[in-house]
């Protein structure tokens, strides 16, 4: 952002000061992030960047901590990752299915109460975390679905929908209703129509809804904290146990490796969202 | 023409008007079987859930089911001097039971809510009462302990008896209802819930307004610069959000920690010496920053979305009508992005009036707020329903903002990402 040349002296001063504000501030933002991954390749027991560290020496990095991630004593991980992927690829699953019929209604025109109902479709993400948990573990311990996987699931679709009935309702409020009309009056049974013909078009919406539901699921702690037994640990739960008692660097390298999942997961959201925005015309 | 033959009918016979009506409502049945199974699974594993929530929050009756021989006997009892001999038995058989059965613990706790000094009566009681012999239990128990001939203690049970009750609400602004059924205040001592009702909503409107400095900035300046930039600098706002809350948590507790970088940076510049390094984690200092850091994608989104609708040229016209660059902005560009800072101030505030992680595993012991205390009751002393009901009280102030915040900016308006 370029200022052009007739810009008085005290503004070009104040422009610069609002970029290193904003430098500022996205430093902030990510450096964080950027702390834990030397970190996890200490070669010592500490949180802090040893000497050796800090002269870049060779010895004073290893991989110690990504081998005892995966092959440590009594190692958690391996079943806490196994449960997670399980649990957030069922719970992605309910939610698409479920929360893409609600928005596929929501958004027709006929539909009554549509204030109200959205506002129930959307309540799981509103209300706070802690009272979700401790409603939901009510239920699951009356219904016998405390600490089982299947308890856990249930309890990340209810979490998850409301992304799912968000992105695809944004989706839909662009879309063209009268192809498919024309497809049903050239003889397309509804079943071919939402296969052929919407399921296409709102599939950004729907990948990235899931998305969503997959992160909330993967991430989630304050629920599963109240839900799981010791067969259903997961990533969240094994590492809010490491924080409390011992920070050791394994935690680290296992918080490395979900950096890594989180990129992946934002580049996939990124070209989703301007492939979707490219098909409702919003690019500019 | 007469009304008969105006009429319009469809090619088999049924007049226009009626075959529209049905489609029509065809049409609102098929959209409602949609949203059927969401809206039905939701209802079932979670409305119905926080609903259950309060009839537990105010479920009195586990005092009642442990002594219900007692509470027969004394209905007919009008608790102005001790107790009739029936009433002894009927306690005495109902003890029993519970020391039998090892619950007379339960017991002794809640009725030492109840009055001061009952636990050690009632535990004195399980000792003595199996050498008891039958008959005459009001000269037995008696002799136990003196306190039974204070008919304060028996009121105390009689006072339990309803098995509906308030005083857990009460108890959540640190209230209760004293032996003559007035509603005080605890004692100065004991006053914890009010200080965390406020710390929490001090934290959230604190972490909201940093949340809200920081993001203006940088939303206006990736709203205006050209994408290939603004793409990239967008990263530096979707990575966190993308990232997990506890890989972000553990981040700040390195960053924090007394030999942590930050402390390392202010020892080098000389602000503070090696040996006197602050204490920034385990105290409200890390909640706040912690959660500033954590909850800043939640403010930078709406507020780029609504940024990204104003056109440029709108400031140039202020500026070419005559006003300087300031008056330009503050007349012009910041009343247009109001959406868009009413819907992230209230995004966040929401979220940080819940939050829990955090302040629990960076918050020590004054960085905590209330959703920590309802997890320590629901996980530690298994008082559920006073977690209920700490629980209802957070929801009802969440919905009421929730309100506001419908009425600003609609929830329809919301938007990820």
């Amino acid at each position: 952002m370029a200022l052009p040349k007739y810009t008085e002296p005290h503004y070009r001063i104040w422009h610069y000061f609002y970029l290193l504000i904003c430098g500022c501030v996205f430093f902030f933002l990510i450096a964080p992030l950027f702390v834990i991954f030397p970190l996890s390749f200490n070669a010592e027991e500490f949180l802090v960047f040893s000497d050796g560290m800090k002269r870049l020496d060779p010895d004073a990095f290893s991989l110690r901590w990504y081998k005892d991630m995966i092959y440590g004593t009594k190692n958690p991980w391996g079943l806490a990752a196994r449960n997670s992927f399980i649990i957030a690829i069922f719970a992605t699953l309910g939610s698409i299915i479920l929360g893409t019929l609600a928005a596929l209604g929501l958004s027709s025109r006929h539909m009554p109460y549509k204030g109200l109902i959205m506002a129930i479709l959307i309540s799981p993400m509103i209300v706070p975390l802690i009272i979700s948990g401790v409603a939901i573990f009510f239920f699951m311990a009356k219904v016998g679905l405390a600490a089982t996987h299947l308890g856990i699931i249930l309890a990340h679709i209810i979490l998850g929908t409301p992304f799912v009935v968000i992105t695809v309702t944004a989706t839909l409020s662009g879309f063209d209703h009268s192809i498919t009309r024309a497809a049903s009056s050239l003889g397309s049974s509804p079943y071919n129509t939402f296969m052929k013909i919407t399921l296409p078009l709102i599939l950004p919406g729907v990948i990235s809804g899931g998305l969503f539901a997959f992160v909330t699921s993967f991430d989630e702690v304050v629920v599963v904290l109240f839900l799981a037994g010791l067969d259903n640990t997961t990533i969240p739960i094994q590492m809010w146990t490491g924080l409390r008692e011992q920070l050791s660097p394994t935690i680290l390298a296992v918080a490395t490796c979900l950096i890594l999942l989180s990129v992946f997961i934002l580049l996939t959201a990124e070209l989703l969202r301007r492939r979707s925005e490219r098909l409702r015309g919003i690019n500019r | 023409m007469s009304s008969e033959t105006g009429k319009i009918l469809t090619t088999d016979g049924i007049p226009l008007e009626e075959s529209l009506k049905q489609a029509e409502k065809k049409n609102k049945i098929k959209a409602f079987l949609l949203v059927a199974p969401l809206l039905l699974f939701l209802i079932i594993t979670y409305m119905i859930p926080i609903g259950d929530m309060f009839s537990r929050s105010i479920d009195d009756k586990m005092v009642t089911n442990m002594l219900p021989k007692t509470y027969k006997a004394m209905e007919t009892w009008d608790g102005k001097e001790l107790p009739p001999e029936e009433v002894f038995e009927a306690f005495y058989l109902d003890y029993k039971i519970l020391v039998k059965n090892k619950t007379a613990g339960k017991l002794q706790t809640q009725l030492n809510y109840e009055k001061n000094g009952f636990k050690s009566v009632l535990k004195k009681l399980a000792r003595k009462q199996k050498k008891f012999e039958e008959g005459n239990y009001k000269e037995q128990i008696m002799k136990v302990h003196k306190r039974w001939r204070n008919v304060e203690y028996w009121r105390a049970i009689k006072r339990r008896a309803p098995s509906y009750t308030y005083s857990k609400y009460l108890k959540g602004v640190d209230m209760y209802s004293n032996e003559d059924g007035k509603i005080v205040q605890v004692s100065e001592d004991r006053r914890i819930h009010r200080i965390l009702w406020i710390r929490t909503v001090e934290v959230a409107f604190f972490v909201t307004l940093f949340c809200f400095l920081m993001a203006y900035p940088i939303a206006h300046l990736l709203a205006t610069l050209p994408m290939k930039y603004s793409n990239l600098l967008m990263i530096c706002v979707l990575l966190p959000f993308w990232t997990s809350l506890l890989v972000r948590t553990a981040s700040w507790m390195i960053l924090l920690q007394q030999q942590g970088i930050v402390n390392d940076f202010f020892v080098w510049t000389g602000l503070v010496a090696d040996d006197n390094r602050p204490e920034m984690m385990y105290n409200k200092t890390g909640t706040y920053v912690a959660m500033t850091q954590i909850l800043l994608p939640f403010m930078v989104l709406p507020l780029y979305s609504v940024m990204k609708t104003i056109s440029p040229s709108l400031m140039r016209a202020g500026k070419s009508l005559g006003a300087t660059p300031a008056i330009a902005f503050f007349k012009v560009y910041f009343p247009l992005t109001i959406p868009g800072i009413g819907a992230g101030c209230l995004l966040v505030f929401i979220l940080a009036i819940g939050y829990y992680i955090t302040p629990a595993l960076v918050g020590g012991a004054s960085g905590t707020l209330i959703s920590n205390q309802i997890a320590y009751h629901m996980k530690s002393t298994l008082d559920w329903s006073f977690a209920s009901a700490m629980g209802l009280m957070l929801l009802t102030g969440v919905l009421v903002i929730y309100w506001i915040y419908n009425k600003l900016v609609g929830v329809d308006n919301i938007k990820l990402g």
